[in-house]
């Protein structure tokens, strides 16, 4: 009996199920649907308010170098953010993430400017880096099935010791390295828009992993690996190797964030981005990407960098202390993490 | 009540498509399947009916290649078979909807039953850049649904999750009959529904028989099973008690098989 009244009133007989669903919603829960097929509209909505908030704050903040600036505060989470999207589609969480950068950064610096390595094969090096890594994490996430969270915590520090121990601790300078290496830092004039090539790869990178996630069987198999591991294993989807074939993808996407952030601080450092990794997972759930896996897209991650990146530029040129931009992401994530628990509710 | 096995004279003589011969599944010192043999002839419901721990899901998943037998022989049309995944049943054209649906909630029907074997666009947009055939593959899901007379699911860019759990279990059914091009086997498929949503899956049994496709059917459900099996087979601690069928025996009789207290 019960399974007919969530079936809907009896009067509606042969009517359409799907036509009853629709009948029954109320603007609210209409608000949600939308919301819920396309997750990149909040964050969107979000970004637009923020702006719109911030150039009325400060009429600085709408200035072109301004905005481009911000562009160029967020290329490398923004980066990272895409690795993050992929894994955390899957279920997944990479907290290894930046220090994999880190480390394949500092490969590509020390084996140009120490060995005298030319800058393609340092780059090259630098990506076997960030897939090495990858395939760690993909090897013990698959074949010992161990938690993805507890996974790169161990790697994690794996990596930082890593980069340490390799690095000795010192920064590579920029000015020491082939053009090649930091050519990624520079920017060119397009009208008066000084645009950042760095800037440019990570749009370019969005565009690439957009087009696999949506358009190719592997995308789909992704999201449905996330969204129910064993339905996906039923339905013939070879699991543990779309896994693997995720965390090499991150571990690629890594190595050219990695090419990245040498051309934006100009160096390379082993103590840069200890906040990366939970900068990356900030943007992915800002994004409206679901931690649950399965449900997101990456576009809403570029926009979740970008809400982050002009939250503290937009309260910096507000005056206000950085504390309050720390703040302000940490409001963000709760609101975030909260509207997709509200947004999941759309399960019927 | 008779005791003899009951097998219908027109199935004896034809070659069963699926042919399953003492199959014996250990799981550790639990005997799961101890020596069970089935037979699966074309155009047939083939009910498998089992008190819990019987052996039913045990032995489905060892003829859809979820479990690899310790011991026994497997024949799909007479050729002998070893099914190490899930994959390998498929590739001989044995589909099954599993009781928890195996469908992904957040993707959509089309893609939810194309899951797995997903179709390309042709030329070099398809095999060079890999774009998958989305338009195609909606148009081809919702012919399937008509074909199958799923009236309810017109609308295949809906996300599986929003839709009742009988339109679900119809996704997860059209899908195995779309591809399913010798066996469909279904575990459950009427457990979590209501009484109207029950019989339009039992309906869709019919039709998939009636459309020449064997069905094997595990189910709890007595009303259900003698509703449309041709015949059924009973589990009883792992071994297969009776094959009866609804015309030589009572829903009590083939509920005394199979808690053992009557003797087939």
């Amino acid at each position: 009996m019960t399974q007919q009244q969530t079936a809907g009133p009896p009067s509606a007989g042969h009517a359409d199920l799907a036509e009853e669903f629709l009948d029954r919603q109320t603007p609210l829960s209409r608000i949600r649907n939308i919301l819920h097929r396309y997750p990149a509209l909040s964050p969107a909505i979000v970004l637009l308010i923020a702006v719109v908030v911030f150039g009325l704050l400060n009429d600085r903040f709408l200035r072109v170098e301004n905005l481009s600036l911000i562009t160029q505060q967020v290329a490398v989470v923004g980066t990272l953010a895409i690795a993050q999207t992929l894994i955390i589609l899957t279920a997944g969480i990479d907290l290894s993430v930046g220090a994999v950068m880190i480390l394949s950064s500092m490969v590509i610096a020390q084996l140009s400017v120490s060995n005298g390595i030319p800058g393609p094969i340092a780059l090259l090096a630098g990506l076997a880096v960030g897939l090495g890594s990858g395939a760690l994490n993909g090897f013990l996430v698959t074949r010992f099935r161990l938690p993805p969270f507890i996974v790169t915590l161990g790697t994690l520090n794996i990596f930082i010791a890593l980069t340490l121990l390799y690095s000795g601790g010192s920064t590579v300078r920029g000015s020491a390295m082939p053009e090649m290496l930091t050519w990624l830092g520079s920017t060119f004039p397009i009208g008066p828009v000084r645009i950042s090539t760095g800037v440019l790869m990570m749009l370019l990178l969005y565009v690439a992993m957009a087009f696999i996630l949506g358009k190719t069987a592997w995308g789909r198999h992704v999201y449905a690996v996330g969204d129910d591991k064993e339905a996906a294993r039923l339905a013939g989807i070879p699991v543990n190797r779309v896994l693997m074939s995720v965390y090499l993808a991150a571990g690629a996407v890594l190595a050219i964030g990695a090419w990245i952030q040498i051309g934006r601080t100009n160096a390379a450092s082993p103590n840069a981005g200890v906040d990366l990794n939970l900068d990356s997972i900030t943007a992915v759930v800002i994004g409206g990407t679901s931690l649950f896996g399965g449900r997101g897209s990456i576009w809403g991650s570029l926009l979740g960098a970008l809400i982050v990146g002009v939250f503290r530029n937009g309260l910096s040129l507000a005056g206000l202390d950085v504390l309050y931009q720390t703040l302000a992401v940490g409001i963000l994530i709760i609101i975030a993490v909260s509207v997709d628990q509200w947004i999941r509710k759309v399960k019927s | 009540m008779t005791t003899t096995e009951f097998e219908a004279p027109r199935t004896e003589t034809r070659e069963p498509i699926l042919k399953a011969r003492n199959l014996v599944k250990t799981f550790g010192r639990v005997v799961g399947l101890d020596g069970v043999s089935l037979d699966l002839y074309p155009g047939e419901v083939l009910a498998v009916i089992g008190d819990n721990g019987a052996g039913k899901s045990t032995l489905i998943k060892c003829l859809t290649g979820a479990e690899v037998p310790d011991t026994g022989e497997l024949f799909v049309s007479g050729e002998q078979v070893h099914f190490k995944r899930p994959q390998d049943a498929r590739v001989h054209g044995i589909e099954t909807v599993y009781q928890n649906l195996a469908v992904s909630p957040a993707l959509d029907v089309a893609s939810n039953l194309f899951l797995g074997r997903e179709e390309r666009l042709p030329g070099p947009l398809g095999s060079l850049f890999r774009i998958l055939d989305t338009k195609g593959m909606r148009r081809k899901a919702k012919e399937e649904l008509t074909r199958l007379g799923i009236s309810t699911l017109q609308d295949v860019t809906v996300p599986v999750e929003n839709l009742s759990g009988g339109q679900r279990q119809a996704v997860a059914v059209a899908r195995a009959a779309a591809f399913g091009s010798k066996v469909v086997v279904l575990d459950e498929p009427t457990a979590a529904l209501g009484v109207r949503e029950s019989n339009q899956v039992l309906q869709l049994v019919r039709d998939l028989r009636d459309r020449g496709l064997p069905v094997i059917l595990i189910s709890h459900n007595m009303p259900h099973v003698f509703d449309v099996a041709d015949r059924i087979h009973i589990q009883r601690l792992g071994k297969c008690a009776a094959t009866i069928t609804p015309q030589s025996h009572t829903m009590t009789d083939a509920v005394a098989i199979m808690t053992g207290a009557a003797k087939a």
